[in-house]
């Protein structure tokens, strides 16, 4: 594997195996009455969150904390960063308290290859932007194959806002890496004009797609998307674009739907279908802890370079 | 020359094996007067083995069914920053847990006894064994911790630089333990 | 009474010959002149060519003399072998009166690196609503006669049109940046592949393409002339394609970076990923577009290089993509880039060099006394360039008080090794005179 997580393009496939894997045989360590592993002792793990996102802090947090690693959480409001501290500066203080890993959440799309520049330790995206977040990609993969087994010839359909969405970007190559085939489904407007250059399949159609698909991942549609007319309406949207029960009969009866939250309900998705049994959405918060476990041991429990 | 230096050299071959844990199995059954609270624990990937095959013969020996599982020790050891990161093996626990029973763990090879301190770490954070005990097909010496085998398969004399490699059909497809001469440092 | 002989130069790449010079003309031109007394340049082996004239300069001054000041940014201009450089508007104030433009062209004779010639903004503080004092500007002692509104699109096209009217009264000509801002609110970089996957929000080639073609036809219909800045698009190229065979008085530049990048730079490189030393306005596009602007550049659609150097403090590159300046110095290496990419590949002679990047900017600009042949009778301004050497960029010894190049630890062809502005050397054996 590489030294740092930054997309989820940078896994080979034995790499996404081996998180997998791993994560595997860590989720057993949670279900155990102690969780916590000596691993990661006398090693810091600096969460450096630029954007709210407890869910996805408290998940980075828990991981290093059961591996036993020293957590330094830096959220950038109410610290130097709100001052007007660069990017830059900010790194080279992380630097000097010896981080051995930075997990960075930034608005900025490629702030982690940056931030990669300025520190010696890993760097694990936690979300850049419009661009990746890697972590997603996995603990959604994670937990499709613990509900369907391989992903070599799955087919999954990711829903919505594709255009804006750095879990879509992450998904879209991590499950091309593990031999899945992705459908995505969106209006045009909510798609990367280049977007046949992706590997990928498109279509404008979720009902065409729906039977065929063993995966439907929904993707949060910001409502400020309708103001800036990407789509006329949450009706019109929610119309063709949304999961609800009629949609749901029509999937196949193994599927499975997944978000990766904060779901907008009545929206993109029913109420009723993210409570169903097909849903994974609170597995998926799980997983997440694992799977973040997976990815800090894996970069920081052998050898320094 | 060369093929002094490099040397690979059988010390327990094909049935060699066997009737080793056959011997362990009769020991732990005397001295755990009749295995009938005992959990054994293999540290994979060989030591898992092996205690399938011990849990075998006690169940032949003596009518037992003794529960048998596997320890992973990589995320408790000591040496994991000399290395790359390495894939994690199995945790298996028995469902009745350890609590309250005799451990036996049970490795291939016993050597500078890092990897049992581990063990005993890993064992820890699962559960409270009444006991623990240490069995292990060959122990070869060097020790660098204050850890003694409760049951040798074989004791081998060997020098620090050699290696010792543990073969066994379930995964190798082969039964023996070899010798390998090391180069002279 | 000659105050230089400079021997053996190949003037326009062509014969060895000797230039004489005297009292800031060259008095002669041709072989085994006698030196009389006078200094001697050996010129063996340089292409002797007309001092260069850069359209499209930011010299930071006044308001942002942390980048850039008039004094550095002409020493830049000198090495790079310019004898003359248009300072863009978009300073603090902003040269949209009479005293700001005459303030920054009196800097400019002060320092004496070469002419400074001030662009006076097309619109009061660069707001695209109120016309500035254009008449006032192209009245003052700098003379004005480029006005632009520069990082900023003139795009009200009734503001335009008026702009457009109004300096024919004086010969002026609007020099456009042609950027539609609603299709480029929040833009990164080119709309495309790469930006696609980088999750950058996209620069549409036609935002740039719109507004060409609404400008061409609107000077078309008022009669005025246009002058296009940095054009970055093949789609672009067509449209002016067009427009000049209807006969319109239309020009337009293209960057030395846009002969040469490419967007994927962005994504990989030598310096990383996401480095905003290649985030620039317009935006580096593809290899087609590249392959566009050489080929318009080759057959003179697209009139002139300029190089739009912009310096940035270290500090506003040193950031995240989306927080960086864009912008890219360029007045150092800009020769050694159109080598590479029009000379190297066969697309231009050393003739048409000077063509593209003398006589016809000075042209656009109506620069009196630049963008002359190197002939007897011409004002001695003069560039030699040595094509022989090939060298790693060093950005530690430019003479800009900025470091934004894009060709770090890049090897380009050429050197400058000497430049002449009226008769007096400002650059000897590749240093400041």
């Amino acid at each position: 594997m590489k030294r740092h997580l930054i997309s989820a393009g940078d896994l080979t496939r034995q790499d996404a195996l081996l998180i997998l894997d791993t994560a595997d045989e860590l989720a057993r360590v949670s279900d155990r009455s102690i969780k916590k592993l000596p691993t990661l002792r006398g090693r810091t793990v600096v969460n450096l969150f630029f954007e709210d996102s407890t869910r996805t802090r408290i998940s980075f947090e828990a991981a290093a904390k059961r591996l036993s690693a020293d957590v330094i959480n830096f959220s950038a409001k109410g610290s130097s960063v709100s001052k007007g501290e660069s990017l830059k500066d900010t790194a080279l203080t992380l630097q000097a308290m010896g981080a051995d890993a930075v997990v960075i959440r930034h608005s900025a799309s490629g702030a982690p290859h940056r931030l990669a520049t300025w520190v010696d330790g890993s760097v694990v995206n936690a979300g850049d932007g419009t661009h990746e977040h890697p972590t997603q990609a996995l603990l959604d993969a994670f937990t499709m194959r613990r509900r369907l087994g391989a992903l070599d010839g799955r087919r999954i359909t990711i829903v919505g806002d594709v255009l804006h969405s750095r879990v879509a970007r992450s998904n879209v190559l991590l499950l091309n890496t593990l031999g899945a085939q992705v459908t995505l489904v969106a209006p045009p407007t909510l798609l990367p004009v280049t977007v046949d250059s992706w590997p990928c399949e498109v279509s404008y159609d979720l009902d065409a797609v729906l039977p065929k698909s063993d995966v439907i991942m929904m993707l949060r549609v910001q409502t400020e998307r309708m103001n800036a007319s990407y789509f006329p309406s949450a009706r019109e949207y929610s119309r063709r674009y949304g999961l609800d029960r009629d949609r749901l009969a029509k999937m196949a009866d193994d599927a499975i739907v997944m978000h990766p939250g904060p779901m907008n309900r009545g929206v993109e998705i029913a109420a009723e279908v993210a409570d169903s049994a097909r849903s994974t959405i609170v597995e998926q918060v799980a997983n997440g802890v694992t799977i973040r476990m997976a990815v800090l041991y894996l970069l920081l429990g052998g050898e320094t370079q | 020359m060369s093929d002094a230096r490099n040397a690979v050299r059988a010390v327990l071959e094909g049935p060699d094996i066997n009737r080793a844990l056959t011997r362990i199995a009769h020991e732990i059954i005397e001295r755990t007067k009749g295995a009938g609270n005992i959990v054994l624990l293999g540290i994979p990937t060989r030591g898992a083995t092996l205690a399938v095959r011990l849990g075998e013969r006690i169940a032949q020996f003596e009518g037992v069914k003794v529960p048998v599982g596997s320890l992973d020790i990589t995320m408790y050891r000591d040496d994991l920053r000399l290395r790359p990161a390495r894939p994690l093996g199995r945790t298996e626990l028995p469902a009745d847990g350890v609590d309250d029973r005799t451990v036996v763990l049970v490795d291939d090879v016993l050597f500078s006894g890092r990897t049992v301190r581990a063990a005993l770490d890993a064992l820890n954070d699962v559960g409270r064994p009444k006991a623990v005990q240490l069995a292990t097909l060959v122990d070869r010496g060097h020790r660098e911790l204050p850890i003694r085998a409760d049951y040798v398969g074989k004791n081998l004399p060997t020098a620090k630089s050699e290696q010792v490699k543990v073969f066994l059909e379930e995964i190798d497809g082969r039964e023996a333990v070899v010798l390998i001469k090391g180069e002279e440092k | 009474m000659t105050d230089f002989i400079v021997r053996n130069a190949r003037i326009l790449g062509g014969e060895p010959a000797d230039i004489a010079i005297s009292g800031g003309l060259i008095a002669e031109v041709g072989r085994g002149l006698t030196a009389g007394g006078a200094s001697e340049f050996d010129a063996d082996g340089l292409v002797a060519l007309p001092g260069l004239v850069d359209l499209h300069t930011h010299l930071r001054e006044p308001g942002r003399e942390d980048a850039e000041t008039v004094a550095s940014g002409t020493r830049a201009a000198a090495l790079g072998g310019f004898t003359a450089v248009h300072a863009m508007a978009n300073t603090s104030p902003v040269a949209d009166t009479a005293g700001v433009v005459e303030q920054v062209w009196r800097l400019g004779q002060e320092a004496g690196h070469c002419e400074v010639r001030p662009v006076g903004a097309v619109t009061a503080g660069l707001n695209g609503e109120r016309l500035a004092e254009l008449g006032a500007m192209a009245d003052s002692a700098a003379g004005v006669r480029v006005f632009s509104d520069d990082g900023k699109c003139v795009s009200d096209a009734v503001v335009m049109r008026r702009a457009l009217e109004y300096v024919k009264a004086f010969d002026g000509v609007i020099a456009q940046h042609a950027q539609e801002p609603r299709l480029t609110e929040g833009a990164q970089m080119n709309e495309g592949a790469v930006s696609g996957r980088l999750g950058l929000v996209g620069w549409p080639a036609v935002a740039e393409e719109a507004i060409i073609a609404r400008d061409c036809l609107l000077a078309a219909h008022v009669g005025s002339r246009l002058h296009i800045c940095h054009v970055s698009t093949a789609g672009s190229v067509e449209i002016l394609r067009w427009a000049k065979s209807k006969g319109w008085n239309i020009t337009a530049e293209v960057t030395p970076h846009h002969l040469l990048l490419t967007d994927d730079l962005v994504e990989d490189s030598p310096v990383g990923s996401y480095n905003p030393i290649y985030k620039v306005n317009p935006p580096l596009r593809t290899r087609e577009d590249v392959e566009a602007l050489r080929a318009a550049l080759a057959d003179g659609t697209i009139d002139c290089v300029a190089t739009d150097h912009a310096p940035h403090p270290v500090e506003d590159k040193e950031t995240e993509w989306g927080a960086a300046a864009m912008g890219m110095i360029g007045l150092e290496t800009a020769l050694a880039v159109v080598h590479e990419a029009m000379v190297e590949t066969g697309l231009l002679d050393w003739a048409g060099v000077a063509d593209r990047m003398s006589y016809r900017p000075a042209r656009i600009g109506r620069v009196r006394g630049q963008g002359l042949p190197p002939t007897a009778g011409s004002p001695a301004n003069l560039t030699f360039y040595d094509p022989s050497v090939r060298d790693e960029v060093d950005p530690g010894g430019f003479a800009s008080k900025s470091r934004n190049t894009p060709y770090e630890g890049r090897t380009l062809p050429g050197r400058v090794v000497a430049t002449f502005l009226r008769g007096r050397p400002t650059v000897l054996e590749g240093k400041l005179a």
